[in-house]
């Protein structure tokens, strides 16, 4: 343990802990722009300097190791100074469209853009290049926008350090980090497993899901649910028996995104199916809303009670049962069931239906 | 006439006498060229270097060299379009063609050289908007070590106290920290960041500090793996056949050393002389070793053709790490005469306790890279009466290290330059008299270095009672070739995964025999990429444990220091004994250089996904 001072407060700090790792443990806001916790942290934006009594030069304070002793100023004039003109270089990196981040607000907003309304970073007057870069979007479900890519490398160490499938790399162009996002028109033939897990690292949007409906055309909502923000609600994936936790972006009503969220199986990790799959089917129009059950006389579905559909399930395994024995029986749960509902169901297996014969698809 | 010129003692631009730091400055920048760096952008930056030295008189100086240096620097951004490359070929040929002087032909002319080596990179910016695959940096002493030593990683812990933790260290990647204490050319300070601000730290003396307090075989080497069966044969028992077997042992493989000389430890002690490399020194690492698993060695047993067919079909794999051993000769008349011999030969013998006498004779020697050093001092040692260097070209232009050169002047060496040995003068009982040789002078410069060409003077004799030459080595590669394994130049053939190009599949080669004789770090590097691909090759994909981290880094010290240097022993003492010349640092001065390191692999691009030049 190492006994520091953060802005004059005494704070125990874990030994091997980060400044930013101290300060936030007693809740002292240090921004950040190119950390992310377990991802990534190659201290290149150097938004989150400090002043390290005794040093005579700021440091990251996420990159820098605490040290007994050490009494660190987290804000001052000039390290406001600094953050700014840094977050004002980066914004002027690109074309028009990454120096518009600046001024966009809201629940929404890119992590780049709320920063900017924190450190008070306005659009800036000149930028250095044109939005001409191609956007590369070959992937189903990934896209990349170079042009609003600020090279911090934040997706680098989604899929390499966190995600651990190594499809996407930093390269070099000249004296700029080149993101090689596999996405392009031969995306089927990189490792990629279009996890997105590089694209929630993403702090401005560069990288993007597809699946997220926020720029798509106003659908009709459900009536009178109307969200000023998007909320988000926490769950748990309902695709397979990892468990993941995840939050669901809810707006006026519908689902319109989903992020991993920190869970012990996952540790905001998804899958291709957590972040991309989970949650479409939920407002598609081919959804069954109630039970169908065939119609002897029409031989057609039509809609049915659940009390009613219940029955003929019932009394027709009723009969199948007696006329030819359980073991005739199969029961296959789905997946997507949960362990409480998968454990329901072999009982109802073995005690009503009387087979043995169980099995699930949950073994992914 | 008009007004009378004033003579002033003061300089014409004031600032000129200010601009020295500027110049030093400007030229440790362009030496500490960080590795992986774009070499389009290394273009770039030389040519803005040259417009800004422009003195505006002439066209295509100055207007044309900017507007070449705007069109590259599109180049490198990627933003240039098809035709780029051709119209900076024509406007830099028009620069080359037609400027007055120097500052604007030779830019022009470097960017030219530039642009036909670096094709495929000038092209990849072009085409896909992209460097070369490859390019990047890291840290500068980790990738340009061969091995690719964790060298900040032990700099901190010898900061802190931690010497046998840095000796784990070093052997993550190099089982012979040691060996490299003490004879390693040190690649890995070239490049050195801290030349930024003062001078390369002194990595191989850091590394000698920790191995003098915490030595080589007092240090227990990581757990190994379990035993996998699979046996593993090394022929030669060099640096590179050593590190592969220790990598191998770690790995849990059985393996089998089998050595030619009586002794392990290859040119390390049958080629280096124990004054640079005492004995009882490799012998610390080989200990450390061959603690480290199931190593046997069977020394003393020369593999020829049909042995080398047995041990491939008995182990499971075999690297072939034989090194370069046989001395080349010089056919000059005389050369046969009794008191000739070939460096290796010597050298070769004092490995086994060997020594000659040369009391009261005159020696002179052949060749100028280290072994003709080694032989020099050596025979210096050995009381030869005299002991010249005869060599054709300049002192400048020797291969051997200029602390070498140095230390054998001090210790009484004659450096014979731009001598051309031309014949051997023997006596009547075929004894050798003298060393002629024929003059030369330095002319222009071939393939990257100034050629000598025979002057118009008439021939030197050097008396000489013993003549050692020392002109380079050559691989004994006749075994192996009757096995089906093929050579390029005497060198056996592999594949950059040391797999042999041709004969029995599970054979691997590598070190001084695959490259031709090279440095001892060069050929532990290729007995350890031998291990991992021989690992692979068995079906295994085994990490060897390391068990020790670097230490979390301080920041930056900005302040300049001086480099600290390892002193020798007086010349006049040093020059009767066989023991170690070089005095290691004191614990201030061991601190101090570690404290100059600029931890690379935590601060800069060390720091990111590729920084590091590891293996895992
Ligand atoms: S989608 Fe997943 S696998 Fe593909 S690049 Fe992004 S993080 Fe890597
Ligand atoms: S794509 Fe996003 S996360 Fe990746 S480097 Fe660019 S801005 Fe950073
Ligand atoms: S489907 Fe993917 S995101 Fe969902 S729980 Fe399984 S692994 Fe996690
Ligand atoms: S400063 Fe240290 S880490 Fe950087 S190149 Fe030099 S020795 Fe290596
Ligand atoms: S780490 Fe930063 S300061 Fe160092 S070379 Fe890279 S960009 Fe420059």
């Amino acid at each position: 343990m190492h006994n520091i001072a953060i802005n004059g407060e005494p704070v125990i700090a874990r030994e091997g802990a980060t400044i930013l790792e101290a300060a936030r443990k007693v809740g002292v806001r240090i921004p950040t722009l190119c950390f992310l916790k377990e991802r990534s942290g190659v201290a290149s934006c150097r938004v989150c300097v400090v002043e390290v009594e005794g040093e005579p030069y700021p440091v990251p304070a996420c990159a820098t190791p605490v040290r007994d002793g050490m009494e660190i100023t987290t804000d001052s004039p000039k390290l406001a100074a600094y953050r700014k003109m840094a977050l004002e270089l980066i914004l002027s990196s690109k074309g028009a469209a990454l120096a518009s981040l600046a001024c966009e607000e809201g629940a929404e907003a890119t992590e780049l853009s709320k920063l900017c309304c924190e450190l008070g970073v306005q659009v800036p007057a000149d930028v250095d290049g044109t939005d001409a870069l191609p956007v590369v979007e070959g992937n189903p479900f990934l896209s990349y926008d170079p042009n609003l890519c600020i090279e911090c490398q934040r997706c680098v160490g989604a899929c390499n350090a966190a995600a651990r499938n190594h499809s996407l790399q930093s390269r070099m162009r000249g004296s700029h980090v080149l993101i090689d996002a596999p996405f392009g028109a031969d995306w089927r033939a990189t490792d990629c497993e279009s996890c997105g897990n590089c694209a929630q690292a993403c702090p401005t949007g560069a990288l993007s899901l597809k699946s997220r409906r926020r720029s798509e055309a106003p659908v009709e909502t459900p009536a009178g649910v109307q969200d000023a923000e998007a909320r988000f609600v926490r769950t748990t994936c309902p695709h397979c028996g990892v468990g993941c936790q995840l939050e669901l972006e809810v707006r006026d009503g519908r689902i319109v995104g989903a992020r991993g969220a920190q869970g012990a199986s996952n540790r905001s990790l998804l899958c291709v199916k957590g972040r991309s799959a989970s949650y479409d089917f939920v407002s598609s129009p081919d959804r069954l809303t109630s039970p169908l059950v065939r119609s002897p006389e029409t031989g057609e579905l039509e809609p049915a009670t659940w009390d009613e559909a219940l029955d003929v399930v019932a009394s027709r395994f009723t009969a199948l049962r007696d006329e030819c024995g359980g073991e005739s029986i199969a029961a296959f749960a789905c997946s997507r069931s949960t362990n409480e509902d998968v454990y329901l169901f072999q009982k109802m297996a073995r005690t009503a239906l009387r087979s043995n014969n169980i099995d699930s698809c949950a073994r992914v | 006439m008009g007004t009378l010129t004033l003579f002033s003692i003061r300089p014409r631009s004031a600032a000129d006498a200010r601009l020295g730091s500027t110049v030093d400055r400007f030229a440790r920048r362009v030496e500490a060229l960080p590795p992986g760096i774009c070499p389009v952008a290394a273009q770039a930056a030389l040519l803005r270097a040259g417009a800004a030295q422009t003195c505006g008189k002439c066209v295509p100086c100055r207007d044309g060299l900017p507007r070449l240096a705007a069109e590259v620097d599109e180049i490198v951004a990627c933003t240039a379009d098809a035709g780029a490359l051709e119209r900076c070929r024509a406007l830099a040929e028009m620069i080359r063609d037609t400027s007055d002087c120097a500052i604007g032909y030779e830019a022009a002319a470097a960017f030219l050289e530039g642009l036909d080596q670096f094709t495929d990179e000038f092209s990849a910016h072009i085409d896909q908007h992209r460097c070369t695959e490859g390019i990047g940096q890291s840290v500068p002493c980790e990738t340009l070590c061969p091995a690719h030593v964790n060298a900040p990683g032990y700099i901190a812990l010898v900061a802190e106290g931690k010497y046998a933790d840095a000796v784990n260290m070093v052997r993550k990647d190099n089982p012979f920290p040691t060996a490299c204490a003490f004879v390693c050319e040190h690649p890995c300070e070239e490049r050195c960041r801290r030349i930024l601000l003062d001078a390369p730290i002194n990595i191989r003396g850091i590394k000698r500090f920790a191995v003098d307090n915490a030595p080589a075989d007092t240090v227990a080497t990581p757990p190994r793996s379990v035993d996998t069966a699979r046996t593993v044969a090394i022929i030669g028992g060099g640096p590179s056949g050593l590190t592969c077997a220790y990598f191998c042992a770690l790995m849990g493989h059985r393996v089998t050393v089998f050595e030619a000389r009586a002794q392990l430890g290859g040119m390390m002690r049958y080629g280096i002389p124990a004054y640079r490399f005492p004995r009882e020194r490799l012998d610390e690492d080989i200990r450390g070793i061959l603690e480290a698993g199931t190593i046997t060695i069977r020394c003393g047993e020369e593999v020829d053709a049909v042995r080398m067919r047995e041990i491939a079909d008995t182990y499971h794999a075999v690297y072939v790490a034989i090194g370069a051993q046989k001395g080349k000769t010089l056919d000059m008349p005389g050369a046969d005469a009794e008191g000739v011999m070939s460096a290796v030969d010597m050298l070769g013998r004092i490995g086994d306790g060997d020594y000659p006498d040369f009391t009261g004779k005159d020696v002179a020697v052949v060749g100028g890279g280290n072994v003709a050093m080694d032989c020099a001092r050596t025979a210096v040692r050995a009381g030869a009466k005299t002991v010249s260097v005869a060599y054709r070209r300049r002192k400048e232009d020797m291969t051997a290290l200029p602390t070498e050169v140095e230390a054998a002047i001090a210790e009484g060496v004659e450096m014979m330059v731009l001598q051309a040995p031309s014949s051997i003068e023997v006596d009547d009982e075929g004894r050798c008299r003298a060393l002629i040789c024929q003059p030369q002078h330095i002319g222009p410069v071939k393939r990257g270095r100034p050629a000598p060409v025979a002057a118009d003077k008439p021939p030197v004799r050097m008396p000489a009672d013993v003549v050692l030459i020392a002109v380079g080595q050559d691989i004994d590669a006749a075994p192996f070739e009757a096995c089906g394994m093929t050579t390029t130049w005497g060198r056996l053939d592999a594949d950059d995964r040391l797999h042999a190009a041709s004969g029995p599949r599970n054979v691997f080669v590598g070190g001084d025999c695959q490259t031709g004789p090279a440095t001892v770090i060069k050929a532990i590097a290729a007995g350890k990429v031998a291990a991992r691909n021989i690992d692979a090759f068995l079906g295994y994909n085994h990490k060897v444990a390391c068990e020790v981290e670097a230490p979390a880094p301080h920041a930056n010290d900005r302040t300049p220091y001086g480099r600290v240097e390892l002193i020798e022993r007086p010349a006049r003492e040093r020059r009767a004994d066989f023991e170690d010349v070089e005095l290691g640092m004191s614990l201030e001065e061991a601190r101090q250089e570690c404290g100059r390191c600029l931890r690379c692999d935590h601060f800069g691009a060390g720091a990111t996904e590729r920084g590091r030049q590891q293996y895992a």
